[in-house]
């Protein structure tokens, strides 16, 4: 299925509706819109073999968690298509990413604006942190650097039934500071899963601020192929270079893209903030007005009307 | 006493090459885990996950939503310690259909506190979505196989490896408990390796006048409260359990548990391992040492009662002694 937008128009679709919620809500995942809006794009908009949705665009309400007495459940994996052999699955990582990939929903056309009202409200399965009911969702990834390992799985069975469908992982550069993430990337190699691949947004951030100061990482690129994997490296904002990497054959290993990201990308005046990056509640109301009128301008869209109150 | 050579090896083999969705899963203990056979004549439906158990448990999980059923085969300490997270958010929530299966239970490893896994049942029955079943002699190591994986979610097993006496005939059934003696003076309740104990101390008790009604539990998750509530209200003097494992958290807390709920006022001796680590030493001096051998159960007893037996070591029936580096196992841990 291919949307109707160019992936350029989507991502920016993406970061503006970003910016709208959380300047309307005073706080928002907004620096993730930043640095992965065109990788989220260009999953949902070209790069990745999906069907059509098959949820209502309207997410149905939170319908209680899997177990024995509820046999009804579903997971919010129907929104990226239906599961069958000849269609790509993925995987959100960094399950904090989650209002940026239902912002991608939207913009795809797989979820309804109003979807995005349920962001983060009691009942709602829109949750803050994605979890395996929330819309584009598979699986719960809300501790970092499973992701790699159970879409490893996934694929590694896939290849086994013969499926033609690839399984693809979004993922934050912060997993590589996980043990999991090198135990998922050496045994993908032993393993010889070719229909894994992987698309890092490598932004350099981490809750506590830039990962520098946090937790040295060293030369991802290197640390990864020396594990087995095949890398390809791209500026993230770039997406011809996006789609050349990510075109990198890898038969016989996975492939990791690391996409090469600027936390503030399409709105610099969140670098008044830096390295507060990973969660943004303005700290007044001043910087909040300060904030709408400055990116809206970035943008290019008008400020955000707020109630008065 | 017939002993049974590796009946998880046959078992496992015997059934997972009738059933193709069934992937055996090894993170280095294969022939620890008795599917070293299973490795050489079945490569294809084999899978050398290495030491990384946080990601076989998640990549487990993967393939579960592929649609197949894993076989993990792990000394249980290695299932759930290290990759808890990625048991609660790849295989439990979700429900795969992931059959965890956990060699070495308690203190049946010489290989001190990282090998021997004390808490394994408490942790895992807190776990919603989780079935918990324990094998108890040969004949249930042998069926535990299938019927783990009749189960609709996760499962979670203790496994006997190496030379496991054949104690029953029938087959070992989900929720089906066996009741061994029918007494009315003390109830004890025994699973895995503690059954065996139980049964010694048995004869010397019912020479002694003490009458026993036993029970072996081979699952653990969902617990018939309401079967114990019944046998604990037939018996005169109360309740012992006796376990392979911590006393919190496992079968006395779940006895007693039950009793509470039931509102069921019956005394209740847990014995097993007392808030405590055990450290590394063969089978039969650690349930010694820590009180869950066949002796141990006695002086229970004469605690319920409050009549002295006059039971000795030399009274019970022999204490099985398996040489810890035996031609049995293929090494010592």
């Amino acid at each position: 299925m291919r949307n109707e937008k160019t992936t350029e128009e989507v991502a920016h679709a993406i970061r503006a509706r970003v910016f709208e919620h959380t300047i309307r809500n005073n706080g928002g995942y907004l620096s993730q819109a930043c640095s992965a809006a065109e990788q989220l794009a260009f999953l949902y908009n070209e790069a990745l073999n999906l069907g059509p949705s098959t949820m209502p665009m309207v997410p149905p309400p939170f319908s209680g968690v899997p177990s024995a007495g509820n046999p009804d459940y579903v997971t919010g994996a129907g929104y990226n298509g239906p599961f069958d052999a000849v269609h790509d699955r993925l995987f959100i990582a960094p399950a904090h990413y989650a209002l940026v990939a239902y912002a991608c929903l939207i913009e795809v056309g797989r979820m309804a604006p109003e979807g995005l009202e349920m962001f983060n409200k009691d009942g709602s399965s829109v949750e803050m942190i994605g979890a395996e009911h929330s819309p584009g969702m598979e699986v719960h990834n809300g501790t970092l650097g499973i992701g790699l390992s159970t879409a490893a799985g996934l694929a590694f069975g896939r290849k086994r039934l013969g499926h033609s469908g690839r399984v693809c992982v979004f993922m934050s550069d912060g997993e590589v500071q996980e043990g999991q993430t090198w135990e998922a990337v050496q045994a993908a190699a032993h393993h010889g899963i070719d229909n894994l691949w992987a698309i890092m947004d490598v932004n350099r951030q981490q809750c506590d601020g830039a990962m520098d100061d946090v937790m040295t990482v060293g030369d991802i690129a290197t640390k990864f192929r020396d594990f087995g994997a095949v890398v390809a490296e791209c500026d993230a904002h770039d997406l011809a270079a996006m789609r050349a990497a990510s075109a990198t054959p890898h038969p016989g290993r996975p492939l990791i893209v690391l996409a090469h990201s600027r936390p503030t990308q399409g709105m610099e005046s969140l670098m008044s903030r830096f390295p507060r990056l990973h969660y943004v509640r303005f700290k007044s109301e001043e910087e909040r007005a300060r904030m709408n009128h400055d990116i809206a301008a970035e943008l290019g869209v008008p400020p955000v009307t707020l109630e008065a109150h | 006493m017939e002993m049974v050579n590796r009946p998880y090896a046959a078992a496992f083999e015997a059934y997972a090459t009738q059933h193709p969705e069934v992937l055996c899963l090894s993170a280095d203990l294969t022939s620890s885990c008795e599917i070293d056979g299973f490795r050489d004549r079945h490569p294809d439906q084999f899978l050398s996950l290495g030491m990384a158990e946080q990601n076989m448990l998640s990549f487990a999980g993967g393939l579960g939503l592929a649609g197949f059923r894993p076989f993990l085969h792990s000394f249980g300490v290695f299932l759930y310690r290290r990759p808890y997270d990625q048991l609660m958010a790849s295989i439990a929530y979700p429900r795969r259909k992931v059959r965890l299966m956990g060699f070495l239970p308690g203190v049946t490893t010489p290989g001190g506190m990282t090998h021997q896994a004390i808490e394994d049942i408490s942790v895992m029955r807190t776990i919603p979505n989780m079935t918990v079943l324990e094998a108890g002699d040969a004949t249930e190591v042998e069926s535990i196989v299938a019927e783990a994986d009749t189960v609709d979610g996760p499962v979670y097993c203790r496994i006997l490896r190496g030379a496991v006496p054949r104690l029953f005939t029938e087959p070992l059934k989900i929720g089906r408990m066996r009741v061994l003696s029918e007494g009315d003076d003390v109830l004890v309740v025994t699973a895995g390796i503690t059954t065996e104990e139980a049964i010694r101390a048995r004869g010397a008790l019912a020479r002694a006048g003490v009458s026993v009604r036993h029970l072996h539990l081979n699952t653990l998750k969902p617990f018939d409260a309401a079967q114990i509530v019944d046998h604990a209200a037939s018996v005169r003097h109360g309740v012992i359990t006796l376990e392979n494992h911590l006393v919190a958290g496992g079968i006395g807390s779940m006895v007693a548990e039950a009793l509470a709920e039931a509102g069921l006022p019956r005394r209740l001796i847990r014995l097993g391992l007392q808030d405590t680590y055990a450290h590394g030493g063969s089978r039969p001096y650690l349930m010694q040492h820590y009180g869950m051998d066949a002796l141990s159960l006695v002086h229970a007893v004469e605690r319920l009662t409050g009549q002295a037996t006059d039971i000795d070591e030399a009274a019970l029936g022999a204490v099985r002694i398996d040489a810890v580096h035996s031609l049995v196992k293929a090494e010592a841990l």
